[in-house]
């Protein structure tokens, strides 16, 4: 086959149909998937306005707010908060919420719950 | 402030100090050379070759990455960019930055949990293995190959500058010495030298620019605003503090920009020499924390480039950075010197050269690898050669990459560096981010999908490049004598991307064959679990 992205033996006898079915995965699916969907269309739109702004508005860019800082600057500066915003709110966010319901179902499947019948290995996951 | 007579004396002193410019660096490649060689004891097998035996921390990995991502382009180009067109070189930075959250949040951790080596391992998981693999090839050939083209050409530009030779043989040769120094890299030291020659290169690199910023600062009693002001005067241009300067021009060059942001922040994590990264380290978190460290440091770096361009368009002046050797490029070095001296301008100059160093090693090591286990291992010998055999091959296609390096790089000698990178992401966004996406989010999708996405993306990209301004038509094309730029905007971005979500949806829903349920449910459950992931080696 050529695959080397295929599964080692650790993992060739789960049924993972059968773990995509459980709704402890579903749950991880759902909480990842209504994270990062919705967080990667909003700053997507918040910089894509951001550009729209620096190349169709640039009298409003160029008001000059405090001294020589005009608004262009400071709605680019912005960018690096938001990003830095969001960066450590899913940081946070996956320590709480993904991370551990990962790391149980990585356990069950070591522990071989979800072997293929008549394909169950013996003896306890290393 | 009047600035305007001193920099014609910098330019002068700039040759005086080529000696120790020469010196610094040489001291960088010896001591990188032997922690190369160190590092490279324990390169036994492919992940070690290839993904460093998997054993970076994330903070070391993200280090790296920054290393790897903030190359000469970003330091040399975007200072260059706001100091002789203000705002419009500072949006440049804020898309390099912000598509970092596309990596972090939609692509690093899910790839880490489901690949090996290359990006292609990940694309083709669940869909047939040998279209999609020699398409996934394919593409990350052509994103290294257009950003290995940037890479050189910016040495060329910067070799000029330091070491003072203007003509074209010189450079040449300067040009053939770089590029052998990193085929010896990554020959030697594979993964694991070039990722300490990043980090290292990183260190010095955010360090450097951090201690720039701060003279910078200190002159207008760090007051941004006084500084903007200063820029503005010596500009003798108010515009330089606002938008539009570079692309407001005409209508065509509006379109431009935003087809260049599109590429900016959907390329780069679809960057190949990016992706690979990632598996240096061992679990999903800290590829995770891989990106957090890199999403820190590069939005540190680019907040210094803004600080750094405005003080150079201040205290060195726009006209003189234009005519110093090197052009446009020029604007960090001679800032350096005005505000250091010979020794600053001797250090930023070396670490100038060892980030030209540090990511053409990343990228040849990414090309060699996809060749090697992407087309020769998975293709060619169809799974059956030894890992060995992969290295093997790998080692002899870093030499070969690394020679068409060479050649490139004194081929494209001269053309604007950022620019030139931006074209790769635009590669890269089209060719691979929508695959990528489909194939980690959509339980439909199928190889139809992903080869029509690949391909058209790959050649729409490319095609339209051939088409545009930047390869003939204009006095800064490649070919400027010929014209046959039918395509007006010289980044292909606008086009490229959303066609290429496009034809991997419709090559979904017109594929007849269906892809292996139980491949769609195994690649979900181990992206997101990160069950059965390649482990660290134990040496």
């Amino acid at each position: 086959m050529g695959n080397e992205a295929q599964p080692q033996d650790a993992t060739a006898s789960v049924d993972f149909q059968e773990v995509q079915q459980t709704e402890r995965f579903k749950t991880l699916r759902k909480r990842h998937r209504s994270f990062v969907f919705p967080m990667a269309v909003i700053f997507l739109l918040w910089y894509f306005a951001y550009v729209l702004l620096a190349d169709y508005a640039v009298a409003f860019m160029s008001t000059k707010v405090w001294g020589n800082i005009n608004v262009g600057l400071l709605l680019g500066l912005l960018q690096f908060v938001t990003t830095f915003g969001i960066t450590a709110w899913y940081v946070s966010y996956s320590n709480r919420k993904l991370d551990p319901i990962a790391a149980e179902i990585r356990n069950e499947i070591e522990g071989h719950q979800f072997d293929k019948d008549g394909n169950v290995i013996h003896g306890g996951a290393k | 402030m009047n600035t305007t007579m001193v920099p014609a004396v910098e330019v002068a002193a700039l040759k005086d100090t080529t000696l120790l410019n020469m010196g610094i660096f040489a001291l960088f490649v010896a001591v990188t050379m032997v922690i190369v060689f160190r590092a490279s004891r324990n390169n036994k097998t492919a992940a070690d070759y290839y993904a460093a035996g998997r054993s970076f921390t994330g903070s070391q990995n993200g280090t790296a990455i920054a290393g790897d991502y903030l190359s000469a382009a970003s330091f040399l180009g975007i200072t260059g960019a706001i100091a002789i067109n203000g705002y419009d070189g500072f949006l440049y930075s804020i898309g390099f930055l912000v598509a970092w959250l596309v990596a972090l949040l939609l692509v690093a951790e899910l790839l880490r949990n489901t690949g090996k080596f290359t990006m292609a391992d990940v694309l083709s998981f669940r869909l047939r293995q040998r279209p999609v693999r020699i398409a996934a090839a394919l593409s990350t050939l052509a994103v290294c190959f257009f950003y290995l083209l940037a890479q050189m050409a910016g040495a060329g530009s910067l070799i000029s500058l330091l070491l003072g030779i203007s003509d074209w043989g010189g450079q040449a040769l300067v040009i053939i010495v770089v590029g052998a120094l990193m085929i010896m890299y990554v020959l030697i030291g594979g993964m694991k030298g070039t990722t300490w020659v990043q980090i290292i290169k990183a260190i010095l690199l955010i360090a450097g620019a951090a201690v720039m910023t701060a003279m910078v600062l200190a002159i207008y009693g760090f007051n941004l605003s006084s500084l903007l002001g200063s820029a503005a005067e010596a500009a003798n241009n108010p515009n330089i503090l606002n938008p539009g300067l570079q692309y407001g021009k005409t209508e065509t060059s509006k379109l431009d920009f935003m087809s260049l942001g599109l590429a900016l922040v959907l390329g780069t994590a679809a960057l190949p020499h990016v992706l690979m990264r990632f598996y240096t380290v061992p679990t999903a978190k800290e590829a995770r924390k891989s990106v957090v460290w890199a999403i820190w440091l590069i939005g540190l770096f680019y907040l210094f480039t803004l600080v750094l361009g405005y003080g150079a368009a201040a205290l060195v002046g726009a006209e003189t950075i234009k005519s110093a050797p090197g052009g446009v490029n020029s604007a960090a070095p001679l800032l350096a010197f005005h505000l250091g001296g010979p020794l600053l301008l001797g250090f930023i100059s070396a670490v100038a050269f060892a980030t030209i160093l540090a990511v053409v090693a990343g990228l040849t090591i990414t090309a060699a690898a996809s060749f090697a286990h992407d087309i020769y291992a998975n293709v060619i010998s169809k799974g059956k050669a030894d890992a060995t055999t992969e290295v093997k091959v790998a080692r002899r296609t870093v030499v070969v990459i690394g020679v068409l390096a060479i050649l490139g790089g004194i081929f494209a000698n001269g053309q604007n560096v950022a620019f030139l990178v931006a074209l790769a992401f635009a590669v890269a966004a089209s060719a691979n981010l929508p695959t990528i996406v489909y194939s980690l989010f959509w339980k439909k999708f199928t190889t139809q999908g992903a080869v029509w996405s690949m391909y058209g993306g790959l050649a729409a990209a490319i095609l339209l490049i051939a088409f545009s301004p930047v390869v003939s038509g204009a006095k800064t094309s490649m070919i400027p004598g010929a014209n046959f730029a039918i395509f007006p905007l010289s980044n292909p971005g606008i086009v490229s991307i959303p066609l290429a979500f496009f034809l991997g949806w419709l090559g979904t829903v017109l594929d007849k064959r269906r892809e292996d349920p139980a491949k769609q449910a195994e690649m979900e459950v181990r992206s997101l679990t990160g069950i059965g992931a390649e482990k660290a080696v134990d040496h």
